[in-house]
């Protein structure tokens, strides 16, 4: 009796194991074809939400930066045709093999400008390098603040003025946001994901470029409004379309 | 009576399943630490000393418990009335390092501050446990955290020899706290009153201060020249202090040093630098100096 039940057992396990190969040789052929696109737009759905003026008048340098163009809060950025900017847009599922592990050899530069982020949100891929600069002739300290049990590790660097570049990269996905503790309205982010992903632009406009013919879920990321999905299908070497909504808060 | 029973039934059977659900979440967490408490990466090595995290199970539950709570997460019996709140070694995030910004520390660093203790926090110094289970709590310390299972200390940094202080020496460090902008934060004399000093936090958003070099506080990480040589250039993780070693040269390091004496009060180790500062009628930087 015991007997029967172990083969009975084993007999299961075996079929698991053959049914999870053939998932992944499937899942492998999908990733082969050419590479394609997803473009859409981003757009808020209500009214764009007041952005906080920001006073920097405890120090001189960054006052006078924003003497004729005042600073503001940057947490949700509306543009024309009511386009929001600074929304991460990735492939959240369906991505396979060498699609999901090719990494772009491209670094994105985070820019401390004016005492602002420029861009305010930096999409990366997991391990791509990217480099934090600064271009101002005042001192800040760029500190990321990854939870540490995801694998990213905070730290916390000083940039004064004329600092050299610092070239990092992240372990795996995760929104990260930045600080500097010296000016405190200075926020921003790392957005790690895996595999490609895009941006939007000031009229919230994006295309993720090579795409792999298959089917997948697109996320946009908001850092306040939150995220959205949309199931996408990409035939080999075409352009798919994914809009995305979020509605004001 | 029939209804009475049920109801008692009830009550109970949801009790149980409250509890269980309780434990399996609680089981879940200490699963795991007891399996890296027999990993090899929950041992320590300071000087001549092996430690062994099971036997420091007791001290721990005896003297480091009720604030670190019995999970290492720092929120132990005590810790709503404690600021800052003690150490989460889940996160393994420590201040007092001789590793670069984002590194685990050494099992000396470890091992150091519990000895030493740290000055303005609810840390005491347990230099009267002994050297023996002071090495055996930093094993201890260590098996909280998956970051030990995953994850080397990082390379201690290098700290040349101090040179002679010199007039020049001290100059020039005050020359680094301006151009660094250390006064930022901690202001022109020292006196953690510089302009960003009122809006700083550390990592759980809690306001925290810059350190006051005039009031004889001890530095936060040993008294010694090279301890305060480590603060700036690690950085204390967790906190706003960041790491300068990218823009600090290791003889700039000991110019800043020796300054940053000069501003403390007299003490043991600064009599020197004080009367050096005393000779040059060395003024507070100037913030508003152009930049070079």
């Amino acid at each position: 009796m015991k007997q029967q039940h172990k083969r009975g057992l084993a007999a299961v396990l075996v079929i698991l194991v053959l049914v999870g190969l053939g998932a992944l040789v499937i899942s492998q052929k999908v990733s082969a074809a050419g590479a394609g696109k997803i473009s859409g737009t981003v757009k808020l759905d209500g009214a764009a939400p007041h952005m906080r003026g920001i006073d920097m008048s405890k120090d001189p340098f960054c006052d006078n930066a924003h003497k004729s163009d005042p600073a503001h809060s940057e947490n949700v950025v509306v543009g024309k045709g009511n386009g929001l900017e600074n929304v991460v847009l990735y492939i959240s599922e369906g991505l396979s093999g060498d699609a999901a592990n090719a990494k772009s050899t491209q670094v994105p530069v985070f820019d401390q400008k004016n005492c602002m982020y420029t861009p305010h949100v930096l999409a990366m891929d997991v391990g791509q390098e990217f480099k934090v600069q600064t271009s101002d002739q005042t001192a800040h300290n760029i500190h990321p603040e990854p939870n540490p049990l995801t694998g990213n590790i905070p730290w916390n660097q000083s940039q004064p003025p004329g600092a050299a570049p610092v070239t990092k990269s992240w372990k795996t996905p995760e929104m990260i946001h930045v600080k500097c503790n010296i000016h405190p309205w200075m926020s921003g982010w790392f957005a790690v994901v895996k595999g490609p992903y895009a941006t939007t632009d000031e009229n919230g406009a994006y295309t993720i470029q090579n795409v792999p013919a298959g089917s997948y879920t697109v996320t946009a990321w908001q850092e306040t409004l939150g995220t959205q999905t949309q199931k996408v299908t990409v035939a080999a070497g075409a352009a798919a379309a994914a809009d995305f909504t979020f509605k004001a808060k | 009576m029939h209804t009475n029973l049920l109801k008692w039934s009830l009550l109970l059977s949801a009790v149980v399943a409250l509890c269980l659900s309780a434990v399996s979440y609680a089981q879940l967490t200490t699963n795991q630490q007891q399996e890296w408490l027999n990993s090899p990466a929950a041992s320590s090595h300071v000087g001549n000393l092996s430690g062994s995290a099971h036997a420091a199970a007791l001290p721990y539950r005896r003297y480091c418990v009720g604030c670190h709570g019995p999970l290492g997460d720092g929120v132990g019996e005590n810790a709503p009335w404690i600021n800052p709140q003690p150490r989460n070694f889940q996160l393994a995030i420590f201040k007092c390092r001789s590793t670069p910004t984002g590194t685990l520390p050494t099992d000396q660093d470890l091992y150091d501050s519990i000895g030493r203790g740290l000055d303005r926090s609810n840390m005491p110094s347990w230099n009267v446990l002994t050297k023996q289970e002071r090495t055996d709590l930093v094993a201890w310390i260590k098996h909280f955290s998956p970051r030990w299972q995953n994850e080397k200390p990082g390379t201690p940094i290098q700290i040349p020899a101090e040179p002679e202080i010199t007039p020049d020496r001290v100059k020039a460090g005050q020359e680094v706290f301006r151009k660094m902008e250390c006064w930022k934060c901690h202001g022109v004399q020292g006196m953690a009153n510089g302009p960003s000093s009122s809006t700083l936090t550390d990592d759980l958003g809690r306001p925290i201060s810059p350190f006051n070099f005039t009031d004889g506080s001890r530095p936060l990480c040993g008294s010694t020249d090279s301890d305060i040589y480590k603060i700036f250039m690690t950085g204390l993780d967790g906190t706003p202090m960041p790491s300068f070693a990218d823009n600090i040269k290791p003889e700039e390091a000991w110019d800043l040093v020796f300054y940053l004496r000069s501003l403390q009060p007299h003490n043991a180790y600064n009599a020197k630098e004080r009367q050096i500062a005393n000779q040059l009628g060395l003024k507070p930087v100037n913030p508003n100096a152009p930049a070079q």
